[in-house]
């Protein structure tokens, strides 16, 4: 009861919804409880729930909230030197734009004044908005955000910190892959790469020209397509034309899921075939089955682990639906983290809890973390579906990564 | 050949995204840029129905085109009426119009958000098919043939049945449709529900080959509105033309140029268009 009453989900309702809190609060339980309820932690949110990205965060922020903060509320709130305080939620939708998440924001910060902020969905979001999160003093635990700035980014916003690893890795993960499989013989050298016309997708493309080039790969068919394309086939049966050994597709969900049904359609033979991002959503198996048996895709998880095991579990039993195979854990991994410094520096602080982040590591459900510079080099690059379940294979600092299995048909 | 199939499919899918805006627009006058929330609940509904209760899609649509009639009446009986009657002309009528489905458009993605936000994706049908030599996917093959039925079956009724010349009365002149005893608003409706109900089902048939989310309605209003421009308002025949014109050009530069200039080339498809014919294929130029 009392955990229902601290999630604020529509902001627009927030104040009469409080005085009906309070005015009940009052009539059954008297001023003790009211007082309770003043006490608490605020914590912000924004991410899209509607927009181009919305589709994702759905899956992989959002749900991550909610399991953090009902967790957190049901071993009675964060501890701090004065007692326990209860988390008080409060989330905005960004629309996916950049703009409105930065009004969500500076309104979290004068006119909600939440104590924290938990980090925005997606590269662009995160880069675009650590400005005004800098600017407010709000420690920025950044998880969906891949690039290779984070130098850059990190000397000049001290409340940046980065967790899941940058563009270069990102490919390096892929090249690393193609290496081992051509050097055991499973896969030539002939390469098929596409890329989602924006900004992610034509980041990891420029990044992978080269790389995939230096590593002695040739690349047979190298075109980007628009998001949002609604026949992909032209893609994919230009790619099998170029009878590549490797299919590589720097995309987005909804070309993830494009691309592999065409593929499947034109049996697109390769050794080795990855699509991106989405790859890892419990969705991508329950469109396909058993067909993308072998399929490689970003990010991974070690599935195997007790701590793994029960945070899947946890996520399935709070949010009623299952997180993917990568990104979830790393988001859900962000708030322990912040919760962790929050809880050791004992008081709402945030100057203090970003120095505690930067000092100190953290016992995740991902092993121990720690930020070197104000990045996290413990993070998955390239994941695998293995009869019915996505499993990390290429990491950097990661244990468990499990064997490469070679692509054989669409079955 | 694969270009010329693929195309083909590609401009069917297109008719169906457009064909229910060309009734709502050329008829009832109402620009509903709600069209392609429309056509993101008629796939929520087929995933919903295909997940829970392994419904096939087909089945859906035959479900979904009574339910998306009546939906759409409502809608004009109820919200855009009062607009109607107050309009003191057509143009007013349009630009009123425009307002409210816009608004419209954002309380239906709020309320499939609240349904489901994340992607609708399933596999229906989702093998391959041999059409003369090339291969397709057999569900966008089946959407094509629906495409081709339900033009089929709306350009008859247009043109051989007494509502239909009704209709087209109402398109062609409202106020001198009135003259001769036709009662505008009761055609405008049954135009606005009949084009509501064919982008339902066509929502439908795309969700079983194209992964849609609540917020992807609008991608699919822009381009229902090129084609509804392009092929000329009020024709039926235009919109067709118009839609598989673009899927083929679309197809021929991913095939032969780049991918990468789909967009481009069907944005400069549409400005030959209106900058040499501006009232479209088969528009009539406005008196």
């Amino acid at each position: 009861m009392i955990k229902a009453r601290m999630i604020k989900t529509n902001p627009t309702f927030s104040v009469r919804k409080l005085v009906r809190q309070l005015g009940s609060a009052v009539l059954i339980a008297g001023l003790a409880f009211t007082a309770q309820a003043a006490d608490t932690i605020k914590i912000g949110a924004v991410a899209p729930k509607t927009g181009p990205l919305a589709g994702g965060a759905t899956v992989t922020q959002w749900p991550n909230v909610q399991l953090w903060v009902e967790e957190v509320n049901a071993r009675g709130g964060l501890k701090l030197k004065d007692g326990q305080r209860m988390i008080e939620l409060i989330e905005y939708d960004d629309k996916t734009n950049p703009g409105e998440h930065i009004k969500a924001v500076q309104r979290l910060a004068t006119q909600d004044k939440v104590d924290f902020i938990i980090a925005p969905y997606g590269t662009g979001f995160n880069v675009a908005a650590a400005p005004i999160y800098a600017k407010y003093g709000y420690p920025q635990i950044a998880v969906s955000a891949i690039t290779d700035k984070m130098d850059e980014l990190t000397a000049r916003y001290p409340g940046l910190f980065f967790t899941l690893g940058t563009t270069t890795s990102f490919v390096n993960g892929v090249k690393d892959i193609l290496v081992d499989m051509r050097e055991s013989g499973k896969i030539g050298n002939k390469v098929a790469m596409v890329n989602v016309a924006d900004a992610f997708g034509i980041e990891l493309a420029e990044a992978a020209r080269p790389i995939f080039t230096d590593a002695g790969f040739e690349l047979v068919y190298d075109n980007s397509y628009p998001l949002g394309t609604p026949d992909l086939s032209p893609i994919i049966k230009g790619a099998k034309d170029a009878a590549p050994d490797a299919f590589v597709a720097w995309s987005y969900p909804p070309d993830t899921f494009g691309l592999t049904e065409q593929a499947i359609i034109e049996d697109l033979d390769v050794g080795a075939y990855y699509t991106a991002v989405a790859t890892c959503f419990p969705a991508f198996a329950g469109k396909f089955g058993s067909k993308i048996d072998g399929v490689l895709g970003a990010g991974g998880v070690n599935p195997d682990t007790d701590k793994m095991k029960d945070y899947f579990a946890k996520h399935k039993e709070i949010t009623g639906k299952d997180a993917d195979g990568w990104a979830s854990a790393n988001t859900y991994v962000s708030m322990q983290i912040l919760e962790q410094a929050i809880e050791g520096v004992g008081e709402v602080d945030r100057e203090k809890v970003t120095q505690y982040i930067k000092d100190n590591a953290f016992d995740t459900i991902m092993g121990e973390i720690s930020f070197e510079n104000q990045v996290s080099n413990k993070f998955w690059t390239v994941g695998q579906w293995q009869d019915g379940v996505y499993r990390g294979v290429a990491s950097s600092n990661m244990e468990g990564a499990a064997e490469i299995k070679q692509k054989s048909g669409w079955n | 050949m694969d270009i010329l199939i693929s195309g083909l499919l590609l401009g069917g899918t297109y008719v169906l995204i457009a064909m229910g805006l060309n009734l709502q627009y050329g008829v009832a006058r109402i620009m509903n840029l709600a069209n392609g929330e429309m056509i993101v609940l008629g796939a929520l509904a087929s995933f919903w129905v295909f997940t829970t209760a392994s419904v096939s899609p087909i089945f859906t649509v035959v479900l979904i085109f009574p339910v998306a009639l009546l939906g759409n009446w409502l809608v004009y009986r109820y919200l855009l009426i009062p607009l109607v009657r107050r309009a003191k002309n057509q143009g007013q009528l349009e630009v009123d119009s425009i307002l409210a489905t816009f608004g419209m458009s954002f309380i239906l993605v709020g309320i499939v958000v609240s349904i489901n936000g994340e992607y609708f994706t399933y596999s229906f049908l989702a093998s391959p098919f041999e059409v003369l030599g090339s291969t397709v996917a057999l569900n966008r093959l089946v959407a094509f043939v629906f495409a081709v039925v339900i033009a089929l079956v709306l350009y008859l009724w247009l043109n051989r049945s007494r509502a239909g010349m009704a209709v087209r009365a109402v398109s062609v002149n409202s106020a001198s449709a009135r003259l001769v005893g036709i009662n505008v608003e009761k055609v405008s409706a049954l135009a606005f529900a009949i084009g509501g109900a064919v982008t339902a089902v066509a929502g439908v048939l795309i969700s079983t080959f194209i992964t849609l989310d609540a917020s992807v309605g609008v991608m699919f209003t822009m381009k229902a509105l090129i084609i509804v421009i392009m092929g000329g308002v009020g024709d039926i025949r235009g919109a067709i033309i118009a839609a598989l014109i673009l899927g083929l050009v679309e197809t021929a530069v991913a095939t032969l140029i780049d991918p990468g200039l789909t967009l481009a080339a069907a944005y400069l498809i549409f400005l030959l268009v209106l900058l040499f014919r501006p009232q479209g294929l088969f528009g009539k130029p406005q008196t």
